[in-house]
């Protein structure tokens, strides 16, 4: 239960961050606050968009969907099996290697870092290892 | 299980009231050319300073911006290759508009660039302040000295040019341009039409890649 309730407040901060870049990126937020320029620099970079639609809200609609299972699996029914663990292992993984992908090409492709994509990355990496953590532990609320 | 739902809630709550807040703060943003407000678009007409032959088959027209890094790096590495290839040569002639992204000296450094163009010393500035991107993009205080000394450099006169900027005489144009990017779909830079088409490759804009489709497009030209 502990592993489940961690992931959903880690998805739900996460969701929070994917959107300050998603509403940069449609116009809705004028300026990121970054400090270095770099945010700037990578979410108008060609890679922020992927098949027309921006980088972030991938990153959105993904730790919704964490945040939803998350929840789901913390309601009494779905408490006690560990299947809900096992679908949160594997969005997390999702996430983690698209983060791995977009991480590579800040550091060589754009030559730029946006520490608000740093700070996504480390929370779905957490996520990742808590949710790995608890596919692999002995118990039933696993 | 009641204190982790609240939590939640009270993460729900920091969360929305921080998205609202920077969303109030959009009118602070994308400082226009000095300290004068963005004006309204205004085009006089004006459809971008080009390179190379009028009567070239071909015409690449690049939606840039001169503080984004990936402009400065094309410009720099891949540019050179494909004037010497394929604007001297007469098969392509490029038009340069204005994109400003939301960078601090992106409109500054635009209209920069149209005060020189003004003395008919557009594409030597252009070039240069790609060129010394990295040195005036990184500074947070106002760049205009650096663009003076630059302008001077590529053969400006000084009192004109500073005229031209205190007066941000072409930022009616600049916006406009970037209006039409709009229209056109563009969303970051470097965005490239060729004669009129969306580049191909989005992931690719070496030179090898733009001899390519250029080559393609003559044949293609060719067999009609």
């Amino acid at each position: 239960m502990r592993h489940r309730q961690a992931i959903a407040l880690l998805a739900l901060i996460g969701c929070f961050v994917a959107s300050y870049l998603w509403l940069y990126k449609i116009g809705a937020i004028g300026e990121l606050k970054c400090g270095t320029g770099g945010c700037e620099t990578v979410q108008t970079s060609r890679w922020a968009v992927l098949f027309g639609i921006p980088v972030a809200f991938y990153g959105v609609v993904g730790y919704a969907l964490i945040f939803a299972v998350a929840l789901l699996g913390l309601q009494p029914r779905f408490a006690a099996r560990p299947g809900a663990t096992r679908v949160l292992a594997a969005l997390a993984t999702g996430g983690l290697l698209f983060t791995l992908y977009l991480t590579y090409v800040e550091l060589f492709v754009i030559h730029a870092i946006c520490r608000w994509c740093v700070a996504s990355a480390a929370i779905i990496t957490t996520i990742w290892a808590v949710a790995l953590r608890g596919t692999f532990r002995r118990g039933p609320a696993a | 299980m009641k204190r982790f739902y609240l939590l939640l809630a009270a993460v729900v709550v920091a969360g929305g009231v921080w998205l609202w807040w920077a969303s109030r703060e959009k009118g602070a943003a994308a400082p226009a050319a000095g300290a004068s407000p963005v004006p309204a678009a205004a085009s006089d007409g004006f459809t971008g300073y080009t390179l190379g032959s009028d009567s070239a088959p071909i015409e690449i027209v690049e939606y840039a911006d001169y503080q984004c890094g990936h402009c400065g790096e094309f410009a720099v590495l891949q540019f050179p290759v494909i004037k010497q290839q394929l604007i001297a040569t007469g098969r392509v002639r490029w038009r340069l508009r204005d994109f400003p992204l939301g960078f601090p000296w992106s409109r500054l450094s635009a209209l920069a660039a149209q005060c020189a163009g003004e003395q008919g010393k557009f594409w030597p500035m252009a070039d240069t302040l790609f060129l010394t991107q990295s040195e005036w993009g990184r500074q947070a205080r106002d760049p205009s000295g650096a663009f003076r000394s630059l302008a001077v450099g590529v053969g400006v006169d000084r009192d004109k040019y500073d005229a031209c900027m205190a007066g941000t005489r072409y930022a009616g144009r600049i916006e406009a341009s970037h209006e039409e990017g709009v229209t056109r779909g563009v969303n970051g830079t470097p965005t490239f039409f060729v004669n009129g088409s969306p580049w191909p490759d989005t992931h690719n804009i070496s030179s090898d890649r733009f001899r390519q489709v250029v080559d393609s497009v003559i044949a293609a030209k060719k067999k009609r």
